[in-house]
């Protein structure tokens, strides 16, 4: 599928040199890495633009298209009403297991030592001591049932629960009026959603799914589930939070897609 | 050319010229992205648009297109009604749709007899694919809102039967506009007298009587 192609060659090749050397310079490797998917991008571009005339890649159209996608951002946070739920589903709805979708296939998932996980939290937060998963666990939990709707079209029914994220927020003395939080996954995901957003009634930091510890494909141990955005605003395998009111941006939104992305 | 009195006026006034190109670009724009976001999660496993014909590299450019041909279509779109309802050329060019001449005149099109010789007029045919059309975009930008924002509208998700019910929907009421895209300019084609007409404003019709023809003009509004 299209959607992923740009980061097929972010997957380690076959014939790779000494690992340490790799592991020395995995930024910079990283960084040619994208270069060369960029670059792969603008002769599929240049091939196309052959082909079908597809102005689609082209530098102006292209901040003509940004301008406008960040314009929608603001119509949709005009549009979010905080107090509007989403709704929800009866129990025999639910699909089990949920749905695997990342930027890499299953067989690529790092696991994580759920023993030695800790939550790390940064930026505007009082108290910046991090949580173990027995802690977050001691915390109410919150259920739902709710629909997950990919930017690709597909949708399914999960049930979730955790704290609520808006009272975890709360204790930990975050400050609530920032503008935006943001989300460090396990497997170098980040994302980042607006605060209105965050404090919704059905966002929560879910651990559980269908009553279970969430399993390690699925995003083990914590994954933000939220009913008012698109699935790829809800990362897993999270081991950080960030508070801030500088922009954060997100792993899709860095390929240009739509930052808001609300539901 | 027929000189333009005070007391005359073009068939297509500039700013239906303005609209209807508005749109036919609007409308290419929503298409060919959308056929770009349809091939990433399909609904018919049998039916993906050749990357030839779409509009976007991959799933990024193509929604940043949709949601940017969106608001030329909604402003467009909003525009033309209220000018087709307030100046009432609706009223004039669209109604009364009689069922009687809608089947005649089916019959004599589908046997080549149908006679177009008066643009300033519509047949029944006509009228049905175009008012036809402009029902299936309005419904098209409903369904598109309930995609689109599934929690705020959630309304509008429950009048599809669910949010997979509105994506089927939004496809075939793709399919419907690009049926009527095809006969429509088919049609334009056999007639060319009436792509001029929609480029330099057609012939020149009285300005008060709405009926050149000589057809009853109506005392009110209807």
């Amino acid at each position: 599928m299209a959607f992923r192609n740009p980061f097929a060659a972010r997957r380690p090749s076959v014939t790779t040199p000494d690992k340490s050397l790799l592991v020395e310079n995995r930024k910079l490797v990283e960084t040619i890495d994208r270069r060369k998917v960029l670059r792969g991008t603008f002769s599929l571009g240049a091939l196309s633009l052959l082909a079908g005339c597809d102005i689609s890649d082209r530098g102006a159209v292209q901040s003509v298209l940004k301008t406008v996608s960040d314009f929608n951002d603001g119509v949709q946070a005009a549009l979010f009403n905080p107090n509007k739920l989403a709704p929800t589903f009866s129990p025999d709805l639910v699909v089990k297991p949920p749905r695997f979708n990342a930027y890499y296939e299953i067989d690529e998932v790092k696991p994580v030592d759920v023993s030695t996980w800790k939550l790390e939290l940064s930026g505007l937060i009082k108290d910046k001591r991090p949580w173990t998963l027995d802690q977050i666990y001691a915390l109410p939990e919150q259920e739902e049932i709710i629909r997950h709707i990919c930017v690709e079209g597909w949708d399914y029914i999960g049930q979730w629960s955790g704290p609520n994220l808006k009272d975890f927020l709360t204790r930990i003395g975050a400050d609530l009026s920032a503008k935006y939080i943001a989300f460090y996954g396990n497997d170098d995901y980040m994302e980042s959603i607006d605060m209105a957003s965050a404090l919704h009634p059905q966002t929560i930091l879910a651990t559980k799914y269908a009553g279970e510890p969430i399993t390690d494909p699925f995003g083990a141990p914590m994954r933000l589930r939220t009913a008012v955005k698109l699935g790829f605003k809800n990362p897993k395998w999270i081991r950080a939070i960030e508070v801030t009111n500088t922009y954060p941006l997100g792993f899709w939104e860095k390929q240009g897609f739509n930052w808001f992305a609300g539901l | 050319m027929t000189t333009v009195s005070s007391r005359t006026r073009r068939m297509h006034p500039l700013p239906i010229r303005i609209m209807h190109w508005t749109n036919a670009l609007s409308m290419i724009i929503m298409i060919g992205s959308g056929w770009k976001i349809y091939n990433d999660e399909v609904i018919f496993g049998f039916l993906h648009f050749p990357q030839d014909i779409v509009l976007g590299i991959w799933a990024q450019h193509a929604l940043q297109w949709h949601f940017f041909g969106m608001w030329i279509l909604a402003f467009n779109g909003l525009f033309y009604l209220a000018y087709g309802i307030a100046t009432g050329r609706f009223a004039r060019l669209f109604f009364p749709i009689r069922p009687r001449e809608v089947v005649a005149e089916m019959v004599a099109a589908l046997t080549f007899r149908l006679k177009h010789a008066d643009l300033t007029h519509y047949n029944a045919v006509q009228k049905v694919l175009y008012v036809g059309v402009i029902a299936i975009i309005i419904v098209q930008v409903v369904s598109g809102l309930a995609i689109w924002k599934p929690v705020q509208f959630s309304f509008l998700v429950s009048l599809f039967g669910g949010f997979q019910g509105a994506r089927l929907a939004h496809f075939l009421g793709m399919a419907a506009i690009v049926g009527f895209m095809v006969v429509h300019v088919a049609l334009a084609l056999l007639v060319p007298r009436t792509i001029l007409a929609m480029l330099t404003g057609g012939p020149a019709v009285p300005a008060e009587d709405p009926h050149p023809e000589g057809a009853p003009a109506p005392t009110t509004p209807h």
